[in-house]
């Protein structure tokens, strides 16, 4: 009984391929890079995070939320406050003329910490608003949206809407968020320096492991019946609702973790990076997020996991040798995936590469069998 | 707030800032215009539209560059002409596009959205390798510049009222070419029954050629008269793309005077909070209204009644 329920969550094929990634993230990245370009793959895993979340939400119940990055900032930022409040205790800042706040609050000629810093005292309550925080969020543009059965386009357009609105308020309000240079000099986490070289390795495993752990719960609602609702609702919503479901509240849940997962992500960001700032939740770095998936596959978690890899990795070396063909790629990109490859990298995969491995290893076991 | 302000006061600022807010009203109705035309009648979402109106307003800054340097006898009329120009240039790119990509995509909107987006981008740096980085302006002919004085404390800036008028016309020849025209007819069918439209012998893939490049010259009449009120660099455009969607979803996608309502209540309410708070809050708040009214009410403001 555990058995055939563990088979059907875990086909062979995909345990396959995840000790494969497995592989490459904890054993042949680290043996092969420094610790700089270690830290750039780090950082390029933590929009892996938002790219899950964006294939169960839009690959498997065809959400498409242009947002994304408001839940990647919300847990991003959720960290950075942390630390820079760690960072800004009465000792480092006493040539300002209110020691104890962050700097960027000093300059803006505030005298007393905020309100809604307080909590963010607590490395307890930090880690909890880096889940709840979008949750809540998620909850409420989800609940508003989904219950009135908005969904397509509109949920797409009002999704970046919100991105946008968020971006200029935080730039606007500089003395409580440090406007457009975002939370910048963080330092250390409970005493502990992450900006030495062994802190950033922890950081790189913790971060992997938190993905993989990620990628384990991905697949469990994908297998479970939650994962079939959802991909009965993308392909006939009028159906599903007939048939007895309500539709909004399994789109709302889906909704919801897409973005936990993504907070997750900016969490790390802000652990491995050291800052936050607006240019990673705006409407730009958002629909970017959305092509990290598709370039993957927007039906494969694994494929998540790669496109935001690559794409990340392409964005890199060719914006450091050549910055004007880096626009022209990504652009080149967003049509090619969706006129000429709509299942992604996972989809030449499954089309091309998988029918000749399949082939090699039959080809064996029949060697095998003749003996 | 209105306390520090004597009541005279008061009515010269909203006079200003409503004005003002008259000509934000000119240049937001003039990009959903081609909006409302192309995503609100069609269904693609057309995300380079920004990046229409800004080839729209380099046309016009090449056309002004070579009368100042061939024709400097015609300056004064110059800017008619680049408003055609820009027009014939965004509608063959329009074209174009819908040739090459739109046409495979009707049924599948998020991945307009996802297509159209790379194509702004490749837009953009093109631009950029173009025109250069940094924002270009026109000069204007002498009868442009300078304002009306109304009364002691309320100024007319000239060009606004000239983005008005040129609004008024495009938006009355938009409306009275897609109601009474044959071709507007023929689009309009198609939009509403396609099959049946086909069925009658209308050129369905021919006229959604069309309706689509008539929405990217529109957008090439707002580049060209926003020229006249700001400066174009390559990313222009995107600033003014989640707001000029939000106009023609706010004023309920399928109506033309839905979209002019709603761009006329947006562009008011932010340049009148403007005064009063900081731009990013005003704008902010703006966005924020518009969005809590669509959540309550997601057909818009101007719905019509039509069986699904």
């Amino acid at each position: 009984m555990l058995q055939t329920k563990l088979r059907s969550l875990a086909p062979k094929n995909d345990v396959v391929s995840f000790l494969i990634l497995a592989a490459i993230l904890l054993v042949a990245l680290p043996i092969l890079f420094d610790i700089f370009r270690l830290n750039l793959i780090g950082k390029y895993l933590t929009f892996a995070f938002v790219a899950l979340g964006l294939v169960l939400s839009w690959g498997l119940g065809g959400i498409l939320s242009l947002g994304q990055g408001i839940f990647f900032g919300l847990g991003g930022y959720a960290m950075a406050m942390f630390l820079k409040l760690e960072a800004s205790n009465p000792e480092n800042t006493q040539i300002q003329s209110t020691p104890g706040i962050p700097d960027f609050m000093d300059w803006n000629q505030l005298t007393e910490l905020p309100w809604f810093w307080e909590p963010f005292h607590s490395f307890g309550f930090t880690l909890f608003a880096i889940i709840a925080l979008p949750a809540l969020f998620a909850y409420i543009i989800g609940a508003a949206m989904f219950k009135r059965r908005v969904g397509g386009v509109y949920f797409a357009i009002i999704t970046q809407a919100i991105a946008a609105i968020l971006t200029i308020l935080i730039i606007g309000q500089q003395g409580f968020t440090g406007g457009v240079n975002g939370i910048t000099d963080l330092r250390t986490l409970h005493g502990w320096d992450i900006r030495t070289d062994s802190a950033k390795y922890i950081l790189y495993f913790i971060n992997v492991m938190l993905l993989l752990a990620t990628l384990v719960a991905a697949q469990y609602i994908r297998k479970s019946k939650l994962g079939r609702l959802l991909v009965a609702m993308r392909d006939s919503e009028d159906r599903v609702r007939f048939s007895g479901y309500d539709v909004a509240n399994f789109k709302i849940f889906i909704f919801c973790i897409a973005g936990i997962f993504s907070s997750i992500g900016g969490a790390m960001f802000t652990l491995q990076v050291g800052f936050m700032s607006p240019s990673l939740i705006g409407i730009v770095p958002s629909i970017e997020m959305v092509i990290f998936a598709a370039v993957g596959g927007n039906l494969s978690i694994f494929g998540a996991i790669y496109g935001a890899l690559i794409v990340n990795w392409a964005k890199t070396i060719l914006s450091e040798s050549y910055p004007e063909l880096w626009l022209f790629a990504m652009g080149a990109m967003f049509i090619a995936v969706v006129l000429a490859f709509p299942k992604g990298l996972a989809g030449i995969y499954e089309s091309y590469v998988q029918p000749w491995v399949d082939k090699k290893l039959k080809a064996i076991q029949d060697k095998k069998a003749k003996k | 707030m209105f306390a520090d302000y004597t009541w005279a006061e008061l009515g010269s600022i909203f006079a200003m800032q409503g004005f003002s807010g008259l000509i934000l009203f000119s240049v937001l109705l003039l990009m959903a215009l081609g909006l409302a035309i192309i995503f609100g009648q069609m269904g693609v979402i057309n995300m380079a539209h920004g990046e229409f109106m800004i080839l729209g307003a380099y046309i016009t800054y090449l056309t002004s560059n070579l009368f100042s340097t061939y024709l400097p006898e015609l300056f004064d009329a110059y800017f008619f002409i680049a408003i055609i120009f820009a027009f014939i240039g965004t509608f063959l790119l329009g074209a174009l596009v819908e040739w090459t990509l739109i046409r495979h995509l009707y049924k599948r909107p998020l991945d307009t959205l996802l297509a159209t987006w790379g194509l702004s981008l490749i837009l953009q740096q093109l631009y950029r390798t173009i025109f250069g980085p940094r924002e270009v302006g026109v000069t204007l002919p002498d009868w442009m510049m300078g304002s009306f004085q109304v009364s002691e404390m309320i100024e007319v800036p000239v060009n606004g009222m000239i983005v008005m008028v040129i609004t008024l016309f495009i938006t009355l020849g938009v409306f009275l070419f897609l109601q009474k025209s044959r071709k507007g007819k023929q689009s309009r069918a198609v939009v509403q029954n396609r099959a049946m439209a086909g069925a009658v012998g209308i050129d369905t893939a021919r006229v959604d050629r069309f309706t689509f490049a008539l929405g990217c010259g529109i957008a090439g009449i707002a580049g060209a008269t926003f020229t006249m009120i700001g400066s174009t660099g390559p990313t222009s455009g995107q600033l003014y793309i989640v707001d000029t969607f939000l106009v023609v979803v706010f004023g309920g996608a399928a109506s033309l005077l839905g979209t002019i309502a709603s761009a006329f209540s947006i562009s008011q309410a932010q340049s009148i909070m403007e005064f009063f708070l900081s731009g990013s809050m005003a704008k902010v708040l703006t966005l924020l209204t518009v969005i809590v009214i669509l959540m309550l009410r997601p057909q818009g403001l101007f719905s019509l009644k039509v069986r699904r």
